[in-house]
């Protein structure tokens, strides 16, 4: 059979025409290679009761041989067993589904699908597999799959192929190829199929075809396919003279993939910075707003973070027990929440405690300080000390993979998309809306402001409460990045006083200029020196410049700065 | 100034419901009860770990009076709070032991606040039970260690690995919270590694803080250091809640376990109770326990834990069967004593033994750590962790590592003729 592995690659050159291949053909032939080792199982009833053993190399041989008999049936047994959803009743050994219903789980044959009524979880095991029974039998089921219907599935099975390799696929894969309509699917399977010609190509001229379409992608899979066989020619004893050919021509689709990489890594490495900044400048912006515009050191804006990030977790919580349904969109919903019960404590706080202490920001300091620990043991009574689970929605979860070597998380891409939207609307509100005006108007000479006929003590009150609001949208973005704790908000403000005092104090665009600077500068840093140093170095440059620039990045000028 | 001592009220008043709270019942005769302490954080950051183990302790108190109590007499747990506060740590004990007359202290989870209540209880000849896994290194009179030494679970867990069932793994990552346990254990696995022919290249270090949230970087470097063309493995010792945000960010840039597996010494289920795992199935954690095993004792355990809590949906964890094995040899030994006396309890712990809840008996060693099962499991989508492999036997707990030149020579050993917790030759 391995006689006729002639060079793939011409197929991927010059297709031929589709040919009509069934699943069973590619059983078969798999079938016969498979057949020879191992130990009989008479039928696929038999070799799934194999999965009841304890141990996994018998487990192991029971799943080569149930997908061995290609029976569609074995598609959904293994299916289920790679979802960790198959199950054995205790009391005669039956494999089944199950399914929760009130009174205890619904049980049906996995393999005659005949129903066998409600069971408790307690009569019921599940069978267990472990990390190389999930590889082989992602492997099975790409080898079953192939020719599946639905090209997800094709494609899914295309990279199990690339990943695991198995030299008796090489004919499948390539009349599957020939068959292929769908060209990201087709893409995969080239791939899949340059990959094994140049693991298991029986001349040094096949793998170096192959090499030639795997140098073209430059994921650190492919990389990762490289490395390994030129381990495996450098621990030959006397290669010859074309196998050190072959191995020069490796060494230079490496060092053109690490090239890539390595742009890539500045890429990426920007894009981590750009989403660390946002992180920072979403805890910032809110005190630059009580911090730079009103010039109240308020020690208890981490715990308006928190309280934020408290809410989403009640939102979430109302919308899994109220409406289900919308629980995807809880997270928007919660944007607003958080800001309406942030502001609102906000306000309060201003109102009971900080008005009382304007121009004394030593007691300010430590009124709000203390507030702050007691909100912190506030929250803790209520809710508990353990972390509180705030889900990620399905569209923030995972990453977009631009190319190989090069994927952008989705939670991260979402940051930093809000954190400019939260900025943006800050601005307006600031520059376009009457109270934006009566805010500048009563920071920059409350007096005047007064005199004119604006409420001072209620604008205060509200530009508190817009500080506070912020902080608390900024909770529902780091609800999904860290973790939902009463001491979430510490973690923040000693970051947050930084970006503001570095950026310059009463300026938003000094603050967004501020986080997204020290954002990337950290990013940058840290693949040298580590996270822990990395921040020991960005505090001491920040030292440093506050001694040059005593007013920060944008300094405000005139007047109204000068007392 | 209205405003700040209206603050200053409020701080007041909480702090005094609390200490009232807390010291409840302290003021009740002494002689007709038996003491125990309990020094586990309610506040702070490791609140979230122990403020379970000070629940454990309760149940097994309440537990042990419904059955008649201890030499006849009436057993009352002194909770104080030390509030994730090394130094504080040392206070609280002194004040549990001098003040309030505790006859044992169970307590502790970080290393760090160990090695600060350390000399208080040497210097007072107290007892404490320590439940949980660490870096070994150290064996003192007064401490119990039933937690897990490093030849206990950090070993056995890379020998896995380097096997052909666990994918045999070559290159390796040692990633870290920045404190004595993980700098300690990645220490000694350096050394073993080393003695097992991996190359110096073939492993990357990295530390973070305690609650380092940014896993981008690192994440990003482990899937660069794995496309080597070697298999890769990642060694974490991260500490506390900084997990979670590591294994979202795991999952997030698709970080298979089947490619890179994770496995985890400090990451057990109630840490997996604030987590979406199904991106997490395959990542490995080693212990001496896991809530799945099936066993009688475990079960009744499960269930007593449940109904004493009050919550269905509460997990429990390996600090949790140490905490129980550590009380329950504890009483033993206090029965076999006759007395509560620190000294002939002491002798009377050693050879003690309880059943472990995963099979197995675990006993007392002389240098003061248990011999216990180590097992491997895999995280599954529900949360739990299901047995992948375990020791045929029980282990027995290692004070001093043999992959460490300077403490391979030590030996711990507190009964005649070494009497000692670090020593080269017996004292006597």
């Amino acid at each position: 059979m391995l006689s006729t592995l002639h060079p793939f690659i011409q197929y991927c050159e010059n297709p031929v025409t589709p040919m009509r291949i069934t699943i069973k053909t590619i059983i078969a032939a798999m079938l016969f290679l498979l057949a020879t080792q191992g130990p009989a199982f008479a039928d696929l009833t038999d070799a799934a009761q194999g999965l009841l053993s304890k141990k996994y190399s018998e487990k192991i041989q029971a799943t080569e041989a149930i997908a061995d008999f290609g029976d569609p049936r074995s598609i959904v047994l293994l299916e289920t067993l790679l979802d960790g959803k198959l199950y054995a009743t205790k009391s005669d050994g039956r494999l089944v589904s199950r399914k929760k219903v009130s009174d205890g789980y619904q049980i049906t044959d996995i393999l005659t699908e005949e129903d066998f009524g409600v069971v408790k979880s307690g009569d019921l095991t599940k069978i267990r597999i472990n990390n190389k029974m999930r590889g082989l039998i992602k492997d099975l089921l790409g080898r079953l799959t192939l020719l599946n219907e639905d090209p997800a599935l094709r494609l899914k099975a295309a990279n199990a192929v690339f990943k695991s390799r198995p030299k008796e696929m090489a004919v499948p894969l390539r009349d599957a190829l020939a068959a292929e309509t769908e060209e990201d699917v087709a893409t995969a399977m080239r791939r899949a199929l340059a990959a094994l010609n140049f693991v298991h190509g029986e001349t040094t001229t096949i793998k170096a075809d192959a090499l030639l379409i795997l140098q073209e992608q430059h994921g650190p899979e492919v990389k990762f396919l490289l490395n390994g066989e030129a381990n495996k020619i450098a621990a030959l004893q006397n290669p010859s003279h074309e196998i050190q050919q072959f191995a020069l021509s490796i060494e230079t689709a490496l060092a053109r993939i690490e090239e890539k990489l390595a742009f890539m890594a500045v890429i990426e490495n920007i894009f981590q910075g750009l989403s660390l900044g946002s992180v920072l400048l979403l805890a910032a912006i809110g005190l630059a707003i009580t911090f730079g515009v009103m010039g109240v050191i308020n020690m208890a804006h981490g715990e308006m973070v928190m309280i934020g990030a408290y809410t989403t977790y009640v939102v979430q919580e109302l919308c899994r027990n109220f409406a289900p349904d919308l629980l995807v969109y809880s997270l928007v919903a919660a944007i607003p929440a958080a800001f309406i019960v942030a502001g609102l404590c906000g306000v309060a706080i201003e109102r009971s405690i900080i008005r009382f202490l304007y121009g004394r920001p030593l007691e300010t300091l430590l009124a709000t300080w203390g507030l702050s620990l007691i909100l912190q043991q506030f929250v803790r009574t209520i809710f508990g000390p353990t972390n509180k689970e705030v889900s990620s929605p399905e569209w923030l979860s995972g990453a977009w993979e631009i190319t190989g070597g090069l994927a952008l998380t989705y939670n991260r891409i979402g940051i930093i998309l809000f954190a400019a939207a939260v900025l943006f609307m800050l601005l307006l509100v600031l520059r376009k809306t009457s109270f934006g005006l009566q805010m500048r108007a009563v920071t920059q000479n409350r007096k005047m402001a007064a005199s004119m006929g604006i409420r001072t003590g209620w604008v205060d009150a509200m530009t508190f409460g817009l500080g506070s609001g912020v902080a608390g949208m900024a909770g529902v973005a780091l609800s999904q990045i860290d973790n939902v704790s009463p001491n979430l908000g510490q973690a923040y403000i000693v970051d947050s006083f930084m970006v503001v005092v570095f950026g310059g104090v009463g300026n938003l665009w000094g603050t967004l200029v501020a986080a997204l600077s020290l954002g990337v500068t950290n990013k940058f840093l840290e693949p040298y020196t580590g996270a822990v140093l990395a921040k020991i170095f960005i505090l001491i440059f920040i030292i440093l410049f506050i001694q040059k620039r005593p007013r920060g990045l944008f300094a405000l000028k005139g007047r109204a700065v000068e007392n | 100034m209205l405003g700040l001592s209206k603050v200053a009220g409020v701080i007041t008043g909480a702090a005094m419901l609390a200490t009232s709270a807390l010291g409840l019942g302290t003021a009740q005769a002494a002689d007709d009860v038996i003491k125990v302490g309990v020094l586990h954080s309610l506040s702070g950051t490791m609140a979230i770990s122990e403020t379970t183990l000070k629940d454990a302790v309760l149940m097994m108190v309440d537990d042990l009076n419904k059955n008649g109590g201890l030499l006849g007499k009436k057993v009352e747990a002194v909770v104080v709070d030390p509030a994730s506060d090394w130094p504080l740590f040392a206070e609280k004990a002194r004040e549990l032991i001098e003040v309030d007359k505790v006859d044992v202290v169970f307590g502790c989870w970080t290393s760090v606040s160990r090695k600060s209540v350390l000399p208080v209880f040497e210097e007072l000849n107290s007892m404490l039970f320590y439940p949980v896994q660490y870096e070994g290194e150290e064996s003192s009179r007064n401490v119990f260690y039933t937690g897990a030494a490093p030849n206990q679970q950090a070993i056995p867990a890379v020998e896995y690995l380097m096997s052909e069932e666990g994918g045999s793994v070559e290159r390796w990552v040692l990633a870290g919270t920045d404190y004595v346990y993980p700098r300690t254990t990645n220490k000694i696995l350096e050394a073993f590694l080393k003695s097992k022919g991996v190359a110096e290249e073939d492993i990357m270090i990295n530390y973070t803080p305690f609650g380092h949230s940014d896993w981008q970087t690192i994440v990003s470097d482990i899937k660069k250091f794995g496309s080597e063309g070697k298999k890769t493995a990642v060694v974490s010792t991260i500490n506390g809640d900084a997990n979670v945000p590591f294994y979202k960010e795991l999952g997030n840039q698709g970080i298979d376990a089947a490619d890179i597996p994770v496995v985890a010494f400090s990451v057990g289920e109630e840490e997996l109770a604030g987590l979406d795992t199904a991106p997490l199935v395959g990542h490995l954690a080693a212990w001496n326990y896991f809530m799945s095993i099936e066993t009688e004792e475990n079960d009744a355990f499960i269930k007593q834990w449940k109904a004493f809590i009050g919550d269905d949906n509460r997990v429990t964890n390996d600090p949790m069967e140490a905490t129980y094995i550590g009380f329950k040899m504890w009483t033993q030994a206090v029965e076999q004593a006759g007395t509560t006396d620190v000294d002939a309890v002491r002798q009377a712990m050693y050879g003690q033994e309880v059943k472990n809840l995963t099979g197995g008996t675990a006993v007392m060693n002389t240098n003061h750590h248990l011999s216990k099962p180590v097992l491997i499991g895999e995280i599954q989508d529900d949360g739990q962790i299901e047995t992948v492999w375990r020791t045929d036997d029980v282990v027995v707990g290692d004070a001093w590592s043999d992959y460490i030149p300077e403490s391979a020579k030590l030996i711990a050993d507190w009964t005649y003729p070494y009497v000692c917790g670090g020593c080269e030759k017996p004292m006597y």
